[in-house]
């Protein structure tokens, strides 16, 4: 088990920089939309904003980038999948695969919205692990939904009207935790948060893990 | 057991939302600043909340049932009973919304607990959607199926939770005192338990008969 999904998310990692350009696609995606930003309010100094705006980029990041994870697979291939991996496995290097893409984005994102439109956050370790938690739970949300909208009409709209309801939960609880890393309010108020983030990815990832297995079956 | 051709719990829940309305405009309420007769919505209010949460669950159960054994009809129940609930969902946004209105002097606050009720609504809304946009019996099932067990438990976990967590406008968080403390007093609650019953038995009844004239259709189309 723990072979295959180290194997195919090899696999996912192996067919990205296969397709270099795609990389580089989402690279400036990320860019382009903070420039956008920057653009149009320039320094953020409202805390709030700057918090609320940080994720809604973060949220079409992870909508751009990782929807593709089950679109992008065609028939036939899927159908060749079926025969040699454990749908569990595929799911969960899936996630893995999206985990690492979007962690990454983040960390590129992050830096971009910091250098172009200012950095209120005073507990920087903190928001770090609010943007790792965060990105864990887009991750493995967005890869679910997008297993789910493949097998509907395959199409990239379905996977936000699916998604973004699903997100709210996991995003609410994100913007808590990271606001209260920007006020600096320490562990002992944002604890709570960082544990029931934990605790929601977790139930994603195993309702995704418990769930896959039925979608996979055509 | 029918009672004169009607089901007993049927029976019950006319009987039950019969009293509720009557006594839920007659009974002894405790005079609260703010509140004053307002309070009395929480027999209309509130109960639709645990209707909604309720056929939430049972969806959630048909949805597995649907997927362990792939009965097309465990399928017909649980959308039927999703049907229901945003009916019901919409109902308590609305009556929510008065009683915001003339309690905390908005239509809509910015309050954990609407945010979660406005979440579960548009889940609710994609879930149609999803359903929608394919054509294949089965595959339609399955997929809903997938997606209403994902989805749901996401958010019952999530309305559970967080408003406990943070400050709400609702009784019962963030140094709100609860109904439960005192001001749902002896007088209230033989009214409020008679009320969530019946008004869940009535969606119940109202999912009941989506339910078999949707079976009867799809055993039509079948012949």
């Amino acid at each position: 088990m723990l072979d295959a999904i180290i194997t195919l998310t090899r696999k996912e990692f192996r067919l990205e920089w296969r397709q270099r350009s795609v990389l580089g696609g989402m690279l400036l995606y990320v860019i382009s939309t903070v420039f956008i930003c920057y653009l149009s309010m320039r320094r953020i100094v409202d805390q709030p904003t700057w918090n609320a705006l940080f994720w809604i980029v973060q949220v079409f990041i992870a909508v751009n980038g990782i929807a593709k994870s089950f679109l992008q697979e065609n028939r036939g291939r899927m159908l060749y999948y079926y025969t040699i991996a454990d749908p569990r496995a595929m799911i969960l290097s899936k996630i893995m695969y999206g985990l690492v893409l979007m962690t990454t984005l983040s960390i590129i994102h992050l830096g971009v919205y910091s250098i172009l439109v200012g950095n209120p956050v005073q507990d920087f370790p903190m928001f770090l692990v609010a943007v790792l938690l965060g990105s864990l739970g887009l991750a493995s949300v967005i890869t679910m939904v997008s297993a789910i909208a493949s097998k509907a009409s395959n199409n990239v709209g379905l996977v936000s009207i699916l998604g973004f309801p699903v997100l709210i939960p996991i995003l609410m609880t994100t913007i808590r935790f990271s606001k209260s890393a920007m006020d600096g309010l320490g562990w002992f108020v944002a604890g709570k948060f960082a544990l029931l983030l934990i605790g929601l990815n977790l139930l994603v990832s195993a309702l995704a893990y418990l769930l896959f297995p039925y979608l996979w079956k055509d | 057991m029918r009672i004169a051709g009607l089901q007993w719990w049927k029976w019950l829940s006319i009987l039950l939302i019969v009293y509720t309305v009557w006594q839920g405009m007659l009974v002894q309420v405790p005079r609260l600043p703010i509140l004053h007769e307002t309070i009395r919505n929480l027999f209309f209010h509130v109960t639709m909340w645990f209707a909604m949460i309720i056929l939430m669950v049972a969806s959630i159960i048909y949805g597995v049932k649907y997927l362990r054994h792939g009965n097309i009809l465990d399928d017909i129940k649980a959308s039927s009973c999703i049907h229901t609930g945003i009916f019901v969902g919409i109902l308590g946004l609305l009556t929510g919304s008065v009683w915001a209105k003339f309690t905390w002097g908005d239509w809509w606050v910015n309050d954990a607990k609407l945010n979660g009720a406005a979440a579960t609504m548009l889940v609710y809304f994609a879930y149609l959607v999803l359903r929608s946009s394919i054509d294949d019996e089965q595959k339609r099932a399955r997929i809903a199926a997938v997606y209403s067990i994902f989805a749901f438990t996401l958010m019952l976990v999530f309305i559970m939770i967080l408003p406990r967590l943070t400050d709400s406008l609702h009784p019962g968080n963030g140094g709100n005192p609860g109904f439960s403390n005192y001001d749902l007093d002896s007088h209230m609650r033989t009214v409020f338990y008679p009320a969530i019953v019946g008004w869940s038995l009535l969606g119940a009844w109202i999912t009941e008969i989506e339910y078999r004239l949707r079976k009867a259709n799809h055993l039509r189309s079948n012949q």
